[in-house]
């Protein structure tokens, strides 16, 4: 297979050679280049990603201590609420849904770009301002209501800061809204011929179940924001009991949209996990039904558990045992894919690199969080635990063992497509190593921390969870170091890295069978579905990962 | 596909069956289990426990097992076997998940039952309806009567006369003087509406106990940043909770600012306090000693340092913490206490006689002044 690969380079049209000069200027403009909007995201995600980890370095810092030392209650207050703010809505997010979606879906569907370019490149160009609007509380007292501001609190503290937040996460959701509605009518109107919806790539699966969840639910949090800026800044009191409003309502709004959220977050990178399990396991996938259908029961169950976060709140008795029932059902569809991806690896060949190990190192974390989700979903033990650190451990199990976990892996496995350059495998696995240890020792703890009794979003501490907490510190401040190897990685490969062939993995989606990085539009010829994506380990296999780039050189004569 | 031989696979399931039974007894993460209801939320606990170390131990189990046995030989370049799925091994792994999250749920709804979470009808007795029962116990200031059809919320004044009160817009709760003190009687309050079923978020009795009054009723307020108990018909208020162990007590929550949550680790117990309703806690202390009393909801700034202690003591102690806080408590006192508005206060002189109680210096109180009036203003 190598042969082939250095075979195929020097057929790689020399694309760019002239432009190559002002290349770099499209990504700083209003491109409508899906791929380029793509990596627009992508860039743009992972600085927010430095940011929110920045912060979340503040945060670990004042906990390293249990006294109150190193910044003012009110800042602390305001660091985690960005932190989680930004973590959500300018990283994940963007970078699964946008970045990766963007990039990838065109690509996968045989599609030469999206449906709605322009809606597209209006999406992404919301997300700067968005951000730099949020950033820009630092400077008026940042919002310290915790990134699901609840009422009263958020009605009267640090009121220009919650304006500011309200603002940007409206901006941020209408952005998001609106690149769902882009993915939707792509993935249904502009396939392949050939490709029906049961041969598409999985991942399209998870972006389709994905979007309809934005759709649903993103709508709602902009109406409970909105109605919660109207009590914030002309006193209405819809929220606000002082008036008569209801604090507990806002928390059904909020969380109406926001328990899908965590869907709409890892959704997409179950997705990208599907794609690279069996590329790098050279095994088909393990039940591509499965995969496929129970994203979609995990999204439909996802619109109907969203009260258990509030279990300690204003839920009657019935209610909590139906929220109950519904979240742990969630645990089934969530189990068929861990299992199916198990199956896939197993009697495989394991192609150990960066992209695999992240892609591994995903279902080892998830199922923790898994696990403790399913914990959490039981009232009796949630409301023992409910907004304690046992929580903070279980989201972010989720959150980043789960999906950026599951995102470092997409960059690992696709950087070779977007840049047309490979990512040096040494420096990766570094990475990931510094990654798992720095990630475990960071928020395993903090079960125990949550289970003895220390609540979350507080600046200082009993100071019997002293050690716990500097535990958890270190492993905050190996997190934070874990970047470095990656981001030298990405820079120096963009620059100086090994040419990539177009097919450096051997994989059987269309984005393979172009050049890396693809030309203008994607292909030259129109794609037709000539193999399932899965189909490892086939003789037909073979022949087209050894075809080379025929979908983007007119020399090609097998479509 | 490397399928071990059945007897490796009995020993391995063996072995994990008894690491997990072992592990989800023996974690040790808890902290001690000092209410009746602790026990009880422990036992679901180290259940799921044993479950999820079952399936923690699996899935890391074949992962790393296959990140070496699998992992591709050096000059390997060919495909691995071409198995798409396998129907009955999908179904297995589909509905094995299913039968343990049903015995889950249903193990959790049962203790959910038995700490009391569900009598959503059981509402007469915590909110005075069936007055007999309750005049007959200590707390026999709430007993007075509240109308079912009352359901207009308005602000009560209290500047009125304490006796001219109409019953009829009162939650039954702030019907004690203590507590009307230190609650914020601005706020409208929202009650239940028994047509539409619907109760207020509580805890309540346990099953044996439905029907029956608590032994004792004790009114929780939560401001920023400090937690205030009263006695009803007593005239106490203390920044620290004291309680008899063995006895079941009913915790009327509210707040008088923000959202905060009453939450006791070694009770396993928490409830918010919203401001404009009432919630309810009812739970029996079942050792001696005192436990921190923690806001698990956050409230602002100094939300790091609202604790305060449950202090649970036996029945003769209890009783006599209850005697010499009543001769403290004058009640000439306690009538011009009732006239007083908090809201007309600044924090630090409303809160100056707690202080000492609450276990937070001058210094952080008279820090919240601006905050607090802030949040009174709007």
């Amino acid at each position: 297979m190598t042969q082939t690969l250095q075979e195929e380079a020097t057929n790689t049209p020399a694309h760019g050679a002239t432009e190559g000069k002002r290349e770099w200027l499209k990504y700083i403009s209003f491109s409508t280049d899906h791929k380029v909007i793509g990596i627009q995201y992508l860039v743009t995600s992972f600085i927010f990603y430095l940011v929110g980890g920045f912060l979340a370095t503040l945060v670990r810092t004042e906990l390293a201590t249990p006294q109150s030392d190193f910044v003012s209650p009110d800042l602390y207050n305001g660091l985690f609420t960005v932190h989680a703010t930004v973590m959500i809505f300018l990283w994940i997010v963007p970078a699964a849904t946008g970045a990766f979606g963007n990039y990838l879906i065109p690509l996968l569907i045989g599609a030469r770009d999206m449906a709605f370019p322009k809606l597209n490149a209006v999406a992404f160009w919301m997300i700067p301002p968005g951000g730099i609007l949020l950033m820009s509380s630092f400077f008026f007292g940042a919002p310290g209501s915790g990134w699901t501001s609840y009422p009263p609190l958020s009605l009267v503290y640090n009121k220009v800061g919650e304006a500011i937040w309200i603002l940007s996460v409206l901006i941020l959701g209408t952005s998001s809204i609106l690149g769902a509605v882009n993915f939707i009518v792509t993935i249904l109107k502009m396939r392949a011929p050939g490709m029906v919806l049961n041969s598409m790539p999985l991942f399209c699966w998870a972006m389709l179940a994905a979007s309809c969840l934005i759709l649903l639910g993103t709508p709602v949090l902009a109406g409970a924001l909105i109605l919660l800026g109207f009590d914030l800044i002309v006193g209405t009191a819809f929220f606000n009991p002082t008036g008569g409003g209801d604090p507990v309502v806002y928390q059904h709004m909020f969380w109406f949209y926001s328990h899908p959220a965590v869907y709409i977050m890892i959704l997409p990178v179950f997705g990208l996990i599907s794609e690279i399990l069996p590329v790098h396991s050279r095994k088909p996938i393990f039940g591509y039904k499965a995969i496929a259908y129970s994203s979609f029961a995990i999204s439909f169950l996802g619109l109907i558990v969203w009260a258990h976060h509030m279990f300690t709140s204003g839920t009657p008795p019935w209610l909590r045992m139906f929220f109950m029932i519904n979240t742990m059902i969630i645990a089934v569809p969530t189990g068929i894919k861990v299992f199916s991806w198990l199956a896939t690896i197993w009697g495989g060949k394991l192609r150990l690199n960066s992209a695999m190990l992240f892609a591994m190192g995903f279902i080892s974390m998830f199922v923790i969080g898994g696990i403790s989700g399913v914990m959490v979903a039981a009232v009796p033990f949630d409301i023992h635990v409910h907004d304690t650190y046992f929580i903070v451990a279980h989201l972010h199990y989720v959150l980043f063992g789960g999906s950026v976990f599951g995102l470092y892996a997409g960059i690992y496995h696709w950087f070779p497509k977007m840049s047309g350059r490979m990512m040096n495998e040494t420096l990766g696995r570094v990475h990931f190593i510094l990654t798992l240890v720095g990630f475990n020792l960071c928020f395993l703890p903090m079960h125990k921390l949550g289970l003895e009794g220390m609540n979350r979003r507080i600046a200082e501490y009993d100071p019997k969870f002293a050690t716990l907490n500097l535990v958890c510190s270190i492993g905050a401040y190996l997190l934070a170091v874990s970047t470095f190897p990656f981001i030298f990685n990405a820079l120096w490969s963009i620059f100086k890295g090994e040419k990539a062939p177009s097919n450096p993995w051997g994989g059987l989606t269309f984005e393979w069978q172009t050049t890396s990085p693809p030309p203008h539009e994607n292909f030259a010829i129109d794609p037709m579905l000539l193999i399932a994506p899965y189909e490892y380990g086939t003789e037909k296999a073979k022949e087209i990962i050894q075809a080379g780039p025929f979908l983007a050189t007119a020399a090609a004569t097998e479509a | 596909m490397n399928i071990p031989g059945s007897i490796t696979t009995l020993l391995i399931g063996i072995l994990l069956t008894v690491t997990s039974i072992w592990y989800g007894q023996n974690h040790g993460l808890m902290p001690v289990e000092a209410s009746e209801e602790a026990v009880l939320i422990d036992g679901l606990f180290n259940t799921m426990m044993t479950i999820g170390t079952g399936l923690f131990l699996i899935v890391q189990g074949t992962l790393i097992y296959s990140l070496f046995k699998f992992r591709r030989r050096p000059g390997d370049d060919t495909d691995g076997p071409y198995i798409e799925g396998n129907i009955p091994l999908e179904i297995l792994w589909t509905s094995i998940p299913a039968v343990i999250v049903l015995i889950i749920a249903v193990y959790s709804f049962e203790v959910y039952n038995s700490i009391g979470g569900l009598n959503p009808m059981d509402h007469s007795v915590a909110h005075g309806h069936s007055t007999q029962q309750i005049a007959n116990m200590p707390g026999a200031a709430i007993a007075a009567t509240l109308p079912e059809e009352t359901t207009a919320p308005q602000p009560e004044n209290l500047d009125n006369a304490t006796g001219d009160r109409s019953p009829a817009v009162e939650e039954a709760v702030t019907q004690d003087p203590a507590t009307a003190a230190v609650r914020d009687q601005s706020l409208p309050q929202r009650k239940d509406s028994s047509a539409m079923g619907s109760t207020a978020p509580r805890i309540g009795p346990t099953p044996g106990n439905v029907g029956k009054p608590p032994d004792y009723v004790i009114n929780a307020t939560g401001l920023q940043f400090a937690w205030l108990f009263t006695y009803p018909d007593t005239g106490i208020v203390a920044g620290e909770l004291h309680v008899p162990v063995g006895k079941e007590i009913l915790l009327n929550i509210s707040a008088n600012d923000v959202l905060h949550a009453f939450w006791v680790p070694e009770y396993r117990l928490k409830q918010d306090a919203i401001p404009g309703k009432q919630t309810e806690l009812r739970f029996t202390p079942s050792k001696v000693g005192e436990y921190p009393v923690i806001c698990a909801e956050l409230c602002g700034a100094y939300h790091g340092v609202m604790k305060t202690k449950v202090i649970a003591q036996t029945q003769d102690d209890f009783d006599a913490w209850l005697k010499e806080q009543q001769v403290a408590s004058n009640p000439n006192d306690l009538k011009q206490t009732v006239a007083v508005n908090p809201a007309n206060q600044a924090p630090d002189e409303f809160l100056a006689p707690f202080i000492q109680d609450l276990g937070i210096d001058r210094a952080i109180v008279q820090q919240l002044h601006s905050q607090h009036a802030h949040s009174s203003a709007s």
